[in-house]
C-alpha cells in the first residue's frame, strides 16, 4: 500500500502525517508513507483543502485530520 | 399569533443564545458565596469573566459543530466548480456568499488561490471570496447576536458581504492580473475526484473541527475575556470615551489602526467589543476594531505574498482598510438604531 500525505507544511499536515503513521502501525499494514509538499503535485490531485490523503493513487480524504481509529477504518476499507 | 411566535423566539434567544440565566447564576454565586457586591470593581469584573468565558466556550462548541456539518457540503473544490459558472458581479456576490460557508483556513490560502485563479476564475471573484471568508464567519455572527442582538448581527453580515463584493469589483476594474505571479497561471488544478462523505464522516468532521478550533482559540478567548473584564470593571468610562467615544472624530481610525496588526481570533475580540460598547463606545468603532483584527492578518498576508505581487497585495489591503473605516463611521452614525 502506498500512502501519500499532501500538505504544504501547515500544522494540520504534520498532525495528519503522525496520525497516519500511528494508524498504519495499529492496523499492522504493509505501507509506505510519503509526505508531499510540492504544490504542483498537490494540485495534480485536484486538492485545495489540505491536508489530504492519497492511498494507492486514489484521493481518500481532503481538509480533515481524522482520529487514528477513523484512519484505521479508512485504510482497511481497501 | 405573530406576537406569540416573537415571544417564543425571544425566550429561546435569551435562554440559549444570550444565556441570561447564566449571568444571574454567576451573579448570585459571587454575591452569596464570595460575598462580593456586583457593583464593586472586583465583583463586576468577576461576573463578566466567568459568564462570558463559559458562554463563549459553550456556544462556540455547539456552533462550530453545527456549522462544520453544513460546511462539509461545501468543500473549496465544489465552491470552485460553482463559481466557475458565473461571471461579473454575480460571480462576486456568489464568491462573497460562498466565502462564508466554505471551510477554509489561512494555511490553505495558497492552494486555494492557485486553484481558483488557474481554473480561470476572475481575480474579482477570488478576492470577494478571500475578503468575506475570514470576515463573515458564521459562528462569529451567532456570537454577535448573543452578545448584542440580531439586528446588529444581520447588519454585520450585510456590510461584510457588501465590502467583499465592492472590494472584488474594484480589484476587477483595476485590471491587476499582471500582478499575479506568473507561475499561478501556469499551474493546473486537476479535477478533484473527491471521496463521497457518509453522515458518519460529516459528524466526525464536525467533531474534529470543534476540537481543532477550541485548541486553537481557547487562549485568545481567555485573554479577550480577561481584557474585557478589566475594561468592564476597572477602566473609567470617561477615559475610554475620550479615546474611542462618539465625540472623538478619529475613534474609528484609532480602533482600525489598533486592530490591523493584532493577530487574534474573532472569538477573542468579541468580549472586548462587548465591554467597550458597555462603556459607551460607538458600535461602529467596535465593529471596525473586530473587522480589522479578523479580515487582515499577518500570516495570511505573508501567504498571499507568495502568489501575488506587492501592488495587488497593497490594493487589497487598502480597499479592506478603507472599507472597514467607512463601515465604522456609517454604523456610528446609524448605530443608535441598533442597540
Amino acid at each position: 500500500m502506498e500512502i501519500k500525505v499532501l500538505g504544504p507544511g501547515c500544522a494540520n499536515c504534520k498532525k495528519l502525517e503522525d496520525a497516519t503513521r500511528k494508524a498504519v502501525e495499529k492496523a499492522g499494514l504493509d505501507a509506505t508513507i510519503a509526505k508531499v509538499s510540492d504544490l504542483q503535485e498537490i494540485m495534480g490531485y485536484g486538492v485545495m483543502s489540505t491536508p489530504a490523503l492519497v492511498v494507492d493513487g486514489e484521493l481518500r480524504l481532503a481538509g480533515r485530520v481524522p482520529s487514528v481509529d477513523d484512519l484505521v477504518a479508512l485504510l482497511q476499507r481497501g | 399569533m405573530l406576537e406569540a411566535t416573537g415571544d417564543v423566539l425571544g425566550w429561546m434567544n435569551d435562554n440559549f443564545l444570550k444565556m441570561t440565566w447564566l449571568n444571574e447564576l454567576v451573579g448570585r454565586f459571587i454575591e452569596n458565596v464570595l460575598g462580593l457586591s456586583l457593583t464593586s470593581k472586583l465583583g463586576s469584573s468577576l461576573q463578566f469573566f466567568v459568564y462570558d468565558a463559559v458562554k463563549i466556550f459553550v456556544l462556540l462548541s455547539a456552533l462550530i459543530f453545527a456549522i462544520s456539518y453544513v460546511q462539509s457540503y461545501f468543500p473549496p473544490e465544489r465552491t470552485k466548480a460553482i463559481l466557475g459558472r458565473f461571471n461579473g458581479i454575480t460571480g462576486m456576490i456568489l464568491g462573497a456568499l460562498l466565502g462564508t460557508i466554505t471551510p477554509f483556513c489561512s494555511c490553505s490560502s495558497i492552494p486555494l488561490f492557485i486553484g481558483f485563479t488557474s481554473a480561470g476564475l476572475p481575480l474579482g471573484v477570488t478576492f470577494a471570496f478571500l475578503i468575506s471568508s475570514p470576515l463573515v464567519d458564521l459562528a462569529s455572527v451567532m456570537l454577535l447576536a448573543s452578545i448584542f442582538n440580531w439586528t446588529t448581527a444581520i447588519a454585520y453580515v450585510i456590510v461584510g458581504l457588501v465590502l467583499a463584493v465592492i472590494g472584488g469589483f474594484i480589484i476587477s476594474r483595476l485590471k491587476l492580473e499582471r500582478y499575479v505571479e506568473p507561475f499561478v497561471y501556469g499551474s493546473h488544478l486537476a479535477d478533484a475526484d473527491l471521496p463521497d462523505l457518509t453522515r458518519a464522516d460529516r459528524l466526525a468532521f464536525a467533531r474534529e473541527q470543534v476540537v481543532d478550533v477550541l485548541t486553537k482559540v481557547w487562549l485568545y478567548v481567555l485573554i479577550g475575556v480577561g481584557i474585557g473584564a478589566i475594561i468592564h470593571g476597572w477602566i473609567p468610562g470617561t477615559f475610554i470615551s475620550a479615546v474611542l467615544g462618539y465625540d472623538n472624530p478619529f475613534a474609528v481610525i484609532i480602533a482600525t489602526a489598533i486592530g490591523v496588526p493584532m493577530y487574534a481570533d474573532i472569538f477573542g475580540t468579541l468580549p472586548i467589543a462587548e465591554a467597550l460598547v458597555g462603556k459607551g463606545v460607538g458600535l461602529g468603532t467596535v465593529l471596525s476594531f473586530m473587522m480589522a483584527v479578523t479580515a487582515l492578518s499577518l500570516p495570511s498576508m505573508i501567504m498571499l505574498k507568495k502568489v501575488v505581487k506587492t501592488p495587488l497585495l497593497a490594493t487589497f489591503f487598502g480597499i479592506v482598510v478603507t472599507g472597514i473605516i467607512i463601515i465604522g463611521y456609517t454604523f456610528n452614525a446609524f448605530g443608535r438604531l441598533f442597540i
